[in-house]
Protein backbone atom coordinates (compact mmCIF):
# COMPACT_ATOMS: atom_id res chain seq x y z
CA UNK A 1 0.00 0.00 0.00
CA UNK A 2 2.65 2.47 1.06
CA UNK A 3 4.60 1.43 -2.00
CA UNK A 4 1.70 2.23 -4.30
CA UNK A 5 1.28 5.57 -2.60
CA UNK A 6 4.94 6.46 -3.00
CA UNK A 7 4.85 5.52 -6.67
CA UNK A 8 1.80 7.71 -7.17
CA UNK A 9 3.50 10.53 -5.33
CA UNK A 10 6.68 10.14 -7.37
CA UNK A 11 4.72 10.12 -10.64
CA UNK A 12 2.81 13.20 -9.57
CA UNK A 13 6.02 14.96 -8.65
CA UNK A 14 7.55 14.00 -11.99
CA UNK A 15 4.61 15.20 -14.04
CA UNK A 16 4.33 18.47 -12.19
CA UNK A 17 8.06 19.12 -12.60
CA UNK A 18 7.76 18.27 -16.27
CA UNK A 19 4.81 20.59 -16.74
CA UNK A 20 6.68 23.32 -14.92
CA UNK A 21 9.92 22.91 -16.85
CA UNK A 22 8.05 22.95 -20.12
CA UNK A 23 6.08 25.97 -19.00
CA UNK A 24 8.47 28.85 -19.00
CA UNK A 25 11.93 30.24 -18.61
CA UNK A 26 11.41 31.25 -14.98
CA UNK A 27 12.66 27.89 -13.66
CA UNK A 28 15.46 28.41 -11.15
CA UNK A 29 15.32 32.18 -11.40
CA UNK A 30 12.82 32.97 -8.67
CA UNK A 31 13.46 33.61 -4.98
CA UNK A 32 11.71 30.38 -3.98
CA UNK A 33 11.70 27.58 -6.53
CA UNK A 34 8.24 27.14 -8.02
CA UNK A 35 6.86 30.31 -6.40
CA UNK A 36 6.65 33.82 -7.75
CA UNK A 37 7.04 36.44 -5.02
CA UNK A 38 5.48 39.78 -5.89
CA UNK A 39 5.65 42.90 -3.71
CA UNK A 40 3.07 45.63 -3.55
CA UNK A 41 2.63 48.78 -1.49
CA UNK A 42 1.62 48.92 2.15
CA UNK A 43 -1.20 49.75 1.87
CA UNK A 44 -1.92 49.06 -1.80
CA UNK A 45 -4.32 51.63 -3.19
CA UNK A 46 -7.45 51.38 -5.29
CA UNK A 47 -7.84 50.99 -8.32
CA UNK A 48 -4.50 49.19 -8.48
CA UNK A 49 -5.42 46.69 -5.80
CA UNK A 50 -8.93 46.41 -4.37
CA UNK A 51 -9.45 46.40 -0.60
CA UNK A 52 -5.69 46.15 -0.03
CA UNK A 53 -5.99 42.41 -0.84
CA UNK A 54 -3.82 41.56 -3.86
CA UNK A 55 -4.43 37.82 -3.26
CA UNK A 56 -7.94 38.30 -4.62
CA UNK A 57 -6.62 39.32 -8.04
CA UNK A 58 -9.03 42.24 -7.91
CA UNK A 59 -7.73 45.58 -9.13
CA UNK A 60 -5.58 46.45 -12.14
CA UNK A 61 -2.12 45.61 -10.82
CA UNK A 62 -3.29 42.49 -8.99
CA UNK A 63 -4.97 41.27 -12.19
CA UNK A 64 -1.89 42.03 -14.29
CA UNK A 65 0.28 40.22 -11.72
CA UNK A 66 -1.80 37.05 -11.95
CA UNK A 67 -1.96 37.23 -15.76
CA UNK A 68 1.84 37.61 -15.96
CA UNK A 69 2.31 34.77 -13.46
CA UNK A 70 0.05 32.50 -15.49
CA UNK A 71 1.88 33.40 -18.69
CA UNK A 72 5.14 32.49 -16.95
CA UNK A 73 3.75 29.11 -15.96
CA UNK A 74 2.87 29.77 -12.33
CA UNK A 75 -0.48 28.68 -10.95
CA UNK A 76 -2.44 31.30 -9.00
CA UNK A 77 -1.64 29.59 -5.69
CA UNK A 78 2.09 29.80 -6.45
CA UNK A 79 1.98 33.59 -6.36
CA UNK A 80 3.22 34.88 -3.00
CA UNK A 81 2.54 38.48 -2.00
CA UNK A 82 4.79 40.58 0.20
CA UNK A 83 4.71 44.28 1.08
CA UNK A 84 7.47 46.77 0.53
CA UNK A 85 8.11 50.48 0.67
CA UNK A 86 9.83 52.39 -2.09
CA UNK A 87 13.01 52.56 0.02
CA UNK A 88 13.11 48.80 0.51
CA UNK A 89 12.75 48.36 -3.24
CA UNK A 90 15.81 50.47 -4.06
CA UNK A 91 18.11 49.59 -1.16
CA UNK A 92 21.30 47.82 -2.20
CA UNK A 93 21.54 44.09 -1.55
CA UNK A 94 19.23 41.11 -1.79
CA UNK A 95 15.50 41.72 -2.19
CA UNK A 96 12.62 39.82 -0.61
CA UNK A 97 10.62 39.85 -3.84
CA UNK A 98 11.01 38.68 -7.42
CA UNK A 99 9.22 41.74 -8.69
CA UNK A 100 7.63 44.79 -7.16
CA UNK A 101 4.49 46.38 -8.54
CA UNK A 102 3.30 49.67 -7.14
CA UNK A 103 2.99 52.16 -9.97
CA UNK A 104 6.71 52.60 -10.42
CA UNK A 105 7.38 55.04 -13.22
CA UNK A 106 10.30 53.97 -15.34
CA UNK A 107 13.02 56.64 -15.40
CA UNK A 108 16.56 56.52 -16.72
CA UNK A 109 18.05 57.42 -13.32
CA UNK A 110 16.10 54.70 -11.50
CA UNK A 111 16.99 52.22 -14.21
CA UNK A 112 20.66 52.57 -13.30
CA UNK A 113 20.01 51.19 -9.82
CA UNK A 114 17.24 48.65 -10.42
CA UNK A 115 15.76 46.84 -13.41
CA UNK A 116 12.31 47.54 -14.83
CA UNK A 117 10.13 45.23 -16.85
CA UNK A 118 8.58 46.43 -20.07
CA UNK A 119 5.83 48.96 -19.25
CA UNK A 120 2.43 47.48 -18.42
CA UNK A 121 0.58 50.79 -18.30
CA UNK A 122 1.09 54.30 -19.59
CA UNK A 123 -0.28 56.74 -17.08
CA UNK A 124 -1.30 60.25 -18.01
CA UNK A 125 -0.81 62.79 -15.22
CA UNK A 126 -4.01 64.46 -14.10
CA UNK A 127 -4.93 67.52 -12.09
CA UNK A 128 -7.17 67.06 -9.07
CA UNK A 129 -8.55 70.31 -7.63
CA UNK A 130 -10.14 71.03 -4.26
CA UNK A 131 -13.88 71.84 -3.98
CA UNK A 132 -13.04 75.55 -3.93
CA UNK A 133 -11.14 75.51 -7.23
CA UNK A 134 -13.32 73.38 -9.50
CA UNK A 135 -13.95 76.34 -11.82
CA UNK A 136 -10.27 76.62 -12.76
CA UNK A 137 -9.78 76.44 -16.53
CA UNK A 138 -7.61 73.52 -17.70
CA UNK A 139 -4.86 75.78 -19.05
CA UNK A 140 -1.29 76.09 -17.82
CA UNK A 141 -1.73 79.82 -17.08
CA UNK A 142 -4.73 79.21 -14.83
CA UNK A 143 -3.07 76.25 -13.10
CA UNK A 144 0.10 78.18 -12.36
CA UNK A 145 -1.50 80.40 -9.71
CA UNK A 146 -2.95 77.58 -7.62
CA UNK A 147 -1.34 76.33 -4.43
CA UNK A 148 0.00 72.92 -5.49
CA UNK A 149 0.57 69.70 -3.63
CA UNK A 150 1.90 66.28 -4.63
CA UNK A 151 3.34 63.09 -3.22
CA UNK A 152 7.05 63.77 -2.83
CA UNK A 153 8.23 60.35 -3.96
CA UNK A 154 6.49 60.40 -7.35
CA UNK A 155 7.42 61.68 -10.79
CA UNK A 156 4.61 64.22 -10.33
CA UNK A 157 7.20 66.47 -8.64
CA UNK A 158 9.46 67.06 -11.68
CA UNK A 159 6.36 67.35 -13.87
CA UNK A 160 5.04 70.03 -11.55
CA UNK A 161 8.22 72.08 -11.43
CA UNK A 162 9.11 71.69 -15.10
CA UNK A 163 5.76 71.84 -16.90
CA UNK A 164 3.33 73.71 -14.65
CA UNK A 165 5.93 75.89 -12.90
CA UNK A 166 3.65 77.11 -10.11
CA UNK A 167 4.05 80.65 -8.84
CA UNK A 168 3.97 79.48 -5.20
CA UNK A 169 6.24 76.73 -3.83
CA UNK A 170 4.36 73.41 -3.92
CA UNK A 171 3.82 71.48 -0.70
CA UNK A 172 4.92 67.85 -0.78
CA UNK A 173 3.64 64.90 1.23
CA UNK A 174 4.53 61.33 2.09
CA UNK A 175 1.56 59.53 0.56
CA UNK A 176 -1.88 59.91 -1.01
CA UNK A 177 -3.61 60.00 2.35
CA UNK A 178 -1.61 63.04 3.47
CA UNK A 179 -2.40 64.89 0.23
CA UNK A 180 -6.07 64.15 0.94
CA UNK A 181 -5.75 65.56 4.43
CA UNK A 182 -4.07 68.73 3.12
CA UNK A 183 -6.73 69.19 0.46
CA UNK A 184 -9.51 68.63 2.98
CA UNK A 185 -7.87 71.21 5.24
CA UNK A 186 -7.84 73.61 2.27
CA UNK A 187 -4.06 73.93 2.47
CA UNK A 188 -3.70 73.09 -1.23
CA UNK A 189 -5.91 73.87 -4.24
CA UNK A 190 -4.62 71.27 -6.62
CA UNK A 191 -2.61 68.08 -6.68
CA UNK A 192 -0.97 66.10 -9.44
CA UNK A 193 -1.56 62.33 -9.64
CA UNK A 194 -1.66 59.65 -12.27
CA UNK A 195 -5.14 59.72 -13.82
CA UNK A 196 -6.62 56.52 -12.32
CA UNK A 197 -5.55 57.59 -8.81
CA UNK A 198 -6.89 61.11 -9.35
CA UNK A 199 -10.27 59.78 -10.55
CA UNK A 200 -10.51 57.48 -7.54
CA UNK A 201 -9.62 60.24 -5.08
CA UNK A 202 -12.17 62.65 -6.54
CA UNK A 203 -14.93 60.04 -6.69
CA UNK A 204 -14.44 58.44 -3.31
CA UNK A 205 -12.05 60.24 -0.99
CA UNK A 206 -12.46 64.01 -1.25
CA UNK A 207 -16.04 65.18 -1.52
CA UNK A 208 -16.57 67.98 -4.04
CA UNK A 209 -13.13 67.68 -5.60
CA UNK A 210 -12.79 67.31 -9.36
CA UNK A 211 -10.33 66.08 -11.98
CA UNK A 212 -10.22 69.07 -14.31
CA UNK A 213 -7.67 67.91 -16.84
CA UNK A 214 -5.03 65.44 -17.91
CA UNK A 215 -1.72 65.79 -19.67
CA UNK A 216 -1.61 63.74 -22.85
CA UNK A 217 0.83 60.93 -22.02
CA UNK A 218 2.41 60.83 -25.46
CA UNK A 219 2.79 64.62 -25.64
CA UNK A 220 5.59 64.74 -23.08
CA UNK A 221 9.11 63.56 -23.91
CA UNK A 222 9.06 61.36 -20.85
CA UNK A 223 5.64 59.73 -20.50
CA UNK A 224 4.93 58.03 -17.21
CA UNK A 225 5.12 54.33 -17.89
CA UNK A 226 4.65 51.88 -15.07
CA UNK A 227 7.03 48.95 -14.92
CA UNK A 228 7.61 46.10 -12.50
CA UNK A 229 10.70 46.77 -10.44
CA UNK A 230 13.32 44.05 -10.12
CA UNK A 231 16.76 43.78 -8.61
CA UNK A 232 19.45 45.05 -10.96
CA UNK A 233 20.55 42.23 -13.24
CA UNK A 234 17.67 39.90 -12.30
CA UNK A 235 17.58 37.11 -14.95
CA UNK A 236 13.81 36.93 -14.49
CA UNK A 237 13.43 40.19 -16.43
CA UNK A 238 13.57 38.43 -19.80
CA UNK A 239 10.74 36.08 -18.75
CA UNK A 240 8.59 38.90 -17.40
CA UNK A 241 9.11 40.97 -20.54
CA UNK A 242 8.23 37.98 -22.69
CA UNK A 243 5.05 37.39 -20.69
CA UNK A 244 4.06 41.05 -20.91
CA UNK A 245 4.69 41.09 -24.65
CA UNK A 246 2.46 38.02 -25.06
CA UNK A 247 -0.29 39.64 -22.97
CA UNK A 248 -0.08 42.83 -25.00
CA UNK A 249 -0.15 40.90 -28.26
CA UNK A 250 -3.16 38.80 -27.29
CA UNK A 251 -5.03 41.89 -26.15
CA UNK A 252 -5.42 40.49 -22.63
CA UNK A 253 -3.61 43.45 -21.07
CA UNK A 254 -6.05 45.84 -22.77
CA UNK A 255 -8.97 43.79 -21.46
CA UNK A 256 -7.61 43.95 -17.89
CA UNK A 257 -7.14 47.70 -18.27
CA UNK A 258 -10.71 48.13 -19.50
CA UNK A 259 -12.00 46.00 -16.62
CA UNK A 260 -10.28 47.77 -13.77
CA UNK A 261 -9.45 51.26 -14.92
CA UNK A 262 -12.16 53.76 -15.60
CA UNK A 263 -12.60 55.13 -19.10
CA UNK A 264 -10.43 58.25 -19.06
CA UNK A 265 -11.40 59.87 -22.35
CA UNK A 266 -13.94 62.15 -20.64
CA UNK A 267 -11.22 64.13 -18.89
CA UNK A 268 -10.17 67.17 -20.98
CA UNK A 269 -6.59 67.50 -22.13
CA UNK A 270 -4.49 70.37 -20.78
CA UNK A 271 -2.94 72.36 -23.58
CA UNK B 1 66.90 70.62 20.17
CA UNK B 2 64.40 69.01 22.47
CA UNK B 3 67.40 67.93 24.45
CA UNK B 4 68.58 71.50 24.94
CA UNK B 5 65.10 72.54 25.99
CA UNK B 6 64.71 69.53 28.22
CA UNK B 7 67.98 70.37 29.92
CA UNK B 8 66.19 73.08 31.89
CA UNK B 9 63.49 70.68 33.11
CA UNK B 10 63.38 68.70 36.31
CA UNK B 11 63.51 64.91 36.16
CA UNK B 12 59.86 64.75 37.02
CA UNK B 13 58.89 67.12 34.17
CA UNK B 14 61.09 65.19 31.78
CA UNK B 15 59.40 61.98 32.79
CA UNK B 16 55.92 63.47 32.33
CA UNK B 17 56.82 64.91 28.92
CA UNK B 18 58.04 61.49 27.89
CA UNK B 19 54.82 59.89 29.14
CA UNK B 20 52.76 62.41 27.18
CA UNK B 21 54.75 61.77 24.03
CA UNK B 22 54.35 58.06 24.50
CA UNK B 23 50.57 58.16 24.90
CA UNK B 24 50.36 60.51 21.92
CA UNK B 25 52.24 58.02 19.77
CA UNK B 26 50.06 55.14 20.97
CA UNK B 27 46.86 57.11 20.34
CA UNK B 28 48.02 58.11 16.86
CA UNK B 29 49.03 54.56 15.99
CA UNK B 30 45.79 52.96 17.18
CA UNK B 31 43.69 55.59 15.39
CA UNK B 32 45.71 55.03 12.24
CA UNK B 33 45.25 51.26 12.46
CA UNK B 34 41.48 51.53 12.97
CA UNK B 35 41.05 53.99 10.08
CA UNK B 36 43.30 51.90 7.84
CA UNK B 37 41.28 48.76 8.65
CA UNK B 38 38.06 50.59 7.77
CA UNK B 39 39.50 51.88 4.51
CA UNK B 40 40.98 48.53 3.54
CA UNK B 41 38.41 46.02 4.77
CA UNK B 42 35.04 47.72 4.20
CA UNK B 43 35.58 47.99 0.42
CA UNK B 44 36.52 44.29 0.40
CA UNK B 45 32.98 43.28 1.45
CA UNK B 46 31.00 41.84 -1.46
CA UNK B 47 28.22 44.46 -1.32
CA UNK B 48 30.46 47.50 -0.96
CA UNK B 49 30.26 48.54 -4.59
CA UNK B 50 26.45 48.58 -4.49
CA UNK B 51 26.37 50.38 -1.16
CA UNK B 52 28.82 52.94 -2.45
CA UNK B 53 26.70 53.53 -5.55
CA UNK B 54 23.53 53.87 -3.47
CA UNK B 55 24.78 55.95 -0.54
CA UNK B 56 28.03 57.64 -1.53
CA UNK B 57 27.49 58.54 -5.15
CA UNK B 58 29.67 61.56 -5.91
CA UNK B 59 27.76 62.60 -9.01
CA UNK B 60 24.39 62.54 -7.26
CA UNK B 61 25.81 64.41 -4.28
CA UNK B 62 27.22 67.22 -6.43
CA UNK B 63 23.96 67.50 -8.38
CA UNK B 64 21.70 67.67 -5.35
CA UNK B 65 23.77 69.44 -2.69
CA UNK B 66 23.03 73.07 -3.70
CA UNK B 67 19.27 72.42 -3.75
CA UNK B 68 19.53 70.70 -0.36
CA UNK B 69 21.28 73.79 1.02
CA UNK B 70 18.42 75.95 -0.31
CA UNK B 71 15.88 73.68 1.36
CA UNK B 72 17.86 73.85 4.61
CA UNK B 73 17.06 77.57 4.77
CA UNK B 74 13.45 76.56 5.45
CA UNK B 75 14.66 74.52 8.44
CA UNK B 76 16.64 77.50 9.69
CA UNK B 77 13.62 79.76 9.28
CA UNK B 78 11.25 77.45 11.21
CA UNK B 79 13.93 76.96 13.86
CA UNK B 80 14.49 80.70 14.18
CA UNK B 81 10.91 81.50 15.09
CA UNK B 82 10.22 78.34 17.10
CA UNK B 83 13.23 78.50 19.45
CA UNK B 84 12.39 81.83 21.17
CA UNK B 85 8.73 80.84 21.47
CA UNK B 86 9.76 77.56 23.09
CA UNK B 87 12.03 79.33 25.58
CA UNK B 88 9.27 81.73 26.62
CA UNK B 89 6.46 79.16 26.81
CA UNK B 90 8.74 76.65 28.56
CA UNK B 91 9.66 79.18 31.22
CA UNK B 92 6.01 80.15 31.75
CA UNK B 93 4.99 76.51 32.18
CA UNK B 94 7.85 75.96 34.64
CA UNK B 95 6.71 79.00 36.63
CA UNK B 96 3.11 77.80 36.52
CA UNK B 97 4.19 74.53 38.12
CA UNK B 98 6.04 76.42 40.84
CA UNK B 99 3.23 78.68 42.08
CA UNK B 100 2.72 78.33 45.81
CA UNK B 101 -0.58 80.18 46.27
CA UNK B 102 -3.52 77.80 46.92
CA UNK B 103 -5.82 79.99 44.81
CA UNK B 104 -3.63 79.36 41.79
CA UNK B 105 -3.72 75.58 42.18
CA UNK B 106 -5.51 75.15 38.78
CA UNK B 107 -2.44 76.73 37.19
CA UNK B 108 -0.25 74.01 38.69
CA UNK B 109 -2.62 71.34 37.44
CA UNK B 110 -2.50 72.91 33.98
CA UNK B 111 1.30 72.97 33.99
CA UNK B 112 1.54 69.34 35.07
CA UNK B 113 -1.06 68.17 32.53
CA UNK B 114 0.63 70.12 29.75
CA UNK B 115 4.03 68.56 30.37
CA UNK B 116 2.54 65.08 30.81
CA UNK B 117 0.58 65.23 27.58
CA UNK B 118 3.14 66.81 25.28
CA UNK B 119 6.08 64.84 26.60
CA UNK B 120 4.10 61.62 26.31
CA UNK B 121 2.81 61.97 22.76
CA UNK B 122 5.22 61.27 19.87
CA UNK B 123 6.19 64.54 18.16
CA UNK B 124 5.07 63.30 14.77
CA UNK B 125 1.55 62.62 16.04
CA UNK B 126 1.32 66.13 17.48
CA UNK B 127 2.57 67.52 14.16
CA UNK B 128 -0.09 65.59 12.23
CA UNK B 129 -2.92 66.35 14.65
CA UNK B 130 -2.26 70.05 14.88
CA UNK B 131 -0.90 70.49 11.36
CA UNK B 132 -3.86 68.89 9.59
CA UNK B 133 -6.49 68.91 12.33
CA UNK B 134 -6.74 72.58 13.27
CA UNK B 135 -6.64 73.88 9.66
CA UNK B 136 -9.30 71.25 8.90
CA UNK B 137 -11.70 73.11 11.17
CA UNK B 138 -12.15 75.59 8.33
CA UNK B 139 -9.63 78.36 8.86
CA UNK B 140 -9.20 80.73 5.91
CA UNK B 141 -5.86 81.17 4.21
CA UNK B 142 -3.19 82.12 5.17
CA UNK B 143 -4.19 81.14 8.71
CA UNK B 144 -4.35 77.44 7.86
CA UNK B 145 -0.71 77.34 6.74
CA UNK B 146 1.19 74.19 7.70
CA UNK B 147 4.10 76.44 8.66
CA UNK B 148 2.05 78.07 11.43
CA UNK B 149 0.42 74.95 12.86
CA UNK B 150 3.41 72.70 12.34
CA UNK B 151 5.58 75.18 14.23
CA UNK B 152 2.98 75.33 16.98
CA UNK B 153 3.16 71.55 17.33
CA UNK B 154 6.94 71.77 17.74
CA UNK B 155 6.61 74.65 20.18
CA UNK B 156 4.12 72.79 22.38
CA UNK B 157 6.14 69.57 22.46
CA UNK B 158 9.48 71.21 23.06
CA UNK B 159 8.23 73.64 25.68
CA UNK B 160 7.06 70.66 27.71
CA UNK B 161 10.63 69.34 27.81
CA UNK B 162 12.18 72.76 28.24
CA UNK B 163 9.77 73.53 31.10
CA UNK B 164 10.91 70.42 32.95
CA UNK B 165 14.54 71.46 32.56
CA UNK B 166 13.78 74.97 33.81
CA UNK B 167 11.90 73.45 36.74
CA UNK B 168 14.90 71.30 37.67
CA UNK B 169 16.98 74.48 37.50
CA UNK B 170 14.56 76.29 39.80
CA UNK B 171 14.59 73.37 42.23
CA UNK B 172 18.39 73.38 42.22
CA UNK B 173 18.41 76.80 43.91
CA UNK B 174 18.42 76.02 47.62
CA UNK B 175 15.34 76.83 49.69
CA UNK B 176 17.52 78.78 52.13
CA UNK B 177 18.14 81.39 49.44
CA UNK B 178 14.42 81.98 49.05
CA UNK B 179 13.99 82.21 52.80
CA UNK B 180 16.90 84.63 53.09
CA UNK B 181 15.51 86.81 50.29
CA UNK B 182 12.03 86.79 51.84
CA UNK B 183 13.46 87.76 55.21
CA UNK B 184 15.08 90.76 53.55
CA UNK B 185 11.60 91.93 52.62
CA UNK B 186 11.45 90.88 48.97
CA UNK B 187 8.09 89.75 47.61
CA UNK B 188 7.59 86.22 46.21
CA UNK B 189 7.69 87.65 42.71
CA UNK B 190 10.92 89.56 43.34
CA UNK B 191 12.52 86.48 44.87
CA UNK B 192 11.71 84.46 41.77
CA UNK B 193 12.78 87.16 39.33
CA UNK B 194 15.90 88.51 41.02
CA UNK B 195 17.21 85.62 43.10
CA UNK B 196 16.05 82.24 41.83
CA UNK B 197 15.71 82.59 38.06
CA UNK B 198 19.11 84.16 37.30
CA UNK B 199 20.82 81.20 38.98
CA UNK B 200 18.35 78.61 37.72
CA UNK B 201 18.68 79.63 34.09
CA UNK B 202 22.45 79.73 34.24
CA UNK B 203 22.49 76.24 35.73
CA UNK B 204 20.47 74.71 32.92
CA UNK B 205 22.08 76.40 29.91
CA UNK B 206 24.03 73.28 28.85
CA UNK B 207 20.94 71.07 29.03
CA UNK B 208 18.95 73.59 27.05
CA UNK B 209 21.68 73.62 24.40
CA UNK B 210 20.97 69.93 23.89
CA UNK B 211 17.29 70.72 23.42
CA UNK B 212 18.22 73.27 20.76
CA UNK B 213 20.23 70.66 18.90
CA UNK B 214 17.35 68.18 19.11
CA UNK B 215 14.88 70.83 17.93
CA UNK B 216 17.10 71.66 15.00
CA UNK B 217 16.76 68.09 13.78
CA UNK B 218 13.09 67.67 14.62
CA UNK B 219 12.17 70.68 12.48
CA UNK B 220 12.37 68.11 9.67
CA UNK B 221 9.22 66.45 11.00
CA UNK B 222 7.26 69.34 9.51
CA UNK B 223 7.99 67.81 6.11
CA UNK B 224 5.15 65.35 6.82
CA UNK B 225 2.56 68.10 6.53
CA UNK B 226 3.83 69.83 3.42
CA UNK B 227 6.81 72.20 3.77
CA UNK B 228 9.60 71.15 1.45
CA UNK B 229 12.47 71.41 3.89
CA UNK B 230 15.76 69.56 3.56
CA UNK B 231 14.49 66.10 4.52
CA UNK B 232 11.60 66.20 2.03
CA UNK B 233 13.82 67.65 -0.68
CA UNK B 234 16.32 64.85 -0.12
CA UNK B 235 13.43 62.36 -0.27
CA UNK B 236 12.30 63.77 -3.60
CA UNK B 237 15.81 63.37 -5.00
CA UNK B 238 16.02 59.90 -3.51
CA UNK B 239 12.85 58.85 -5.32
CA UNK B 240 13.84 60.36 -8.64
CA UNK B 241 17.33 58.93 -8.67
CA UNK B 242 16.54 55.74 -6.72
CA UNK B 243 19.62 56.60 -4.68
CA UNK B 244 20.09 57.35 -0.98
CA UNK B 245 23.01 59.74 -1.47
CA UNK B 246 20.79 62.86 -1.09
CA UNK B 247 20.03 61.73 2.48
CA UNK B 248 23.75 61.50 3.15
CA UNK B 249 24.06 65.03 1.73
CA UNK B 250 21.34 66.21 4.11
CA UNK B 251 23.11 64.48 6.99
CA UNK B 252 26.34 66.31 6.12
CA UNK B 253 24.52 69.65 6.24
CA UNK B 254 22.98 68.76 9.60
CA UNK B 255 26.37 67.72 10.96
CA UNK B 256 28.00 70.97 9.84
CA UNK B 257 25.52 72.75 12.11
CA UNK B 258 25.12 70.28 14.97
CA UNK B 259 28.77 69.32 15.60
CA UNK B 260 29.89 72.84 16.55
CA UNK B 261 26.71 73.25 18.60
CA UNK B 262 27.31 69.94 20.41
CA UNK B 263 30.94 70.83 21.08
CA UNK B 264 29.84 74.18 22.47
CA UNK B 265 27.31 72.47 24.74
CA UNK B 266 30.03 70.09 25.93
CA UNK B 267 32.31 73.05 26.60
CA UNK B 268 29.62 74.81 28.62
CA UNK B 269 28.94 71.64 30.58
CA UNK B 270 32.65 71.14 31.36
CA UNK B 271 32.99 74.79 32.34
CA UNK B 272 30.05 74.48 34.70
CA UNK B 273 31.57 71.38 36.31
CA UNK B 274 34.87 73.26 36.82
CA UNK B 275 33.12 76.30 38.28
CA UNK B 276 31.18 74.18 40.73
CA UNK B 277 34.07 72.09 41.99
Amino acid sequence: MTRVLSIVAATLALTSTAAYAGGHCAAGKTLTEGKLTIATGNPAYYPWVLDDAPESGQGFEAAVAYAVAEEMGFAAEDVVWVRSSFDEAIQPGAKNFDMNMQQYSITAARDEVVDFSAPYYTAPMAVLVSPGATETAPTLEALRDLQWGAVGSTTAVPKLTEVIQPSKDPLLYGDNADVNAAMSANQIDAALFDLPTALFLSAVMIEGSKVIGQFAPDASDNPDQFGMLMEEGNPLKACVDEALAALTQSGELAVIEATWLQDTTGVPLIE
Amino acid sequence: MTATKAAGLTRRQRYEAQQRRRSLIIAATSTFVVVACLIIFVPMTPGWEKVQRSFFNGGVLVDTFPRLLDAFMINVMIFAWSAPAIAILGLLIALARDVKSPALFPLRVFGATFTDVFRGVPVILTVYLIGFGIPGLGLPRPWNSPYIWGSLALILTYSAYVAEIFRSGIDSVHQSQRSAALSLGLTERQVMRDVVLPQAIRNVVPSQMNMLIALQKDVSLLSFIGPVEIFRQAGVFKSLTANFTPYVGAAIIFLIVTIPATRYADYLMAKQMRDRS
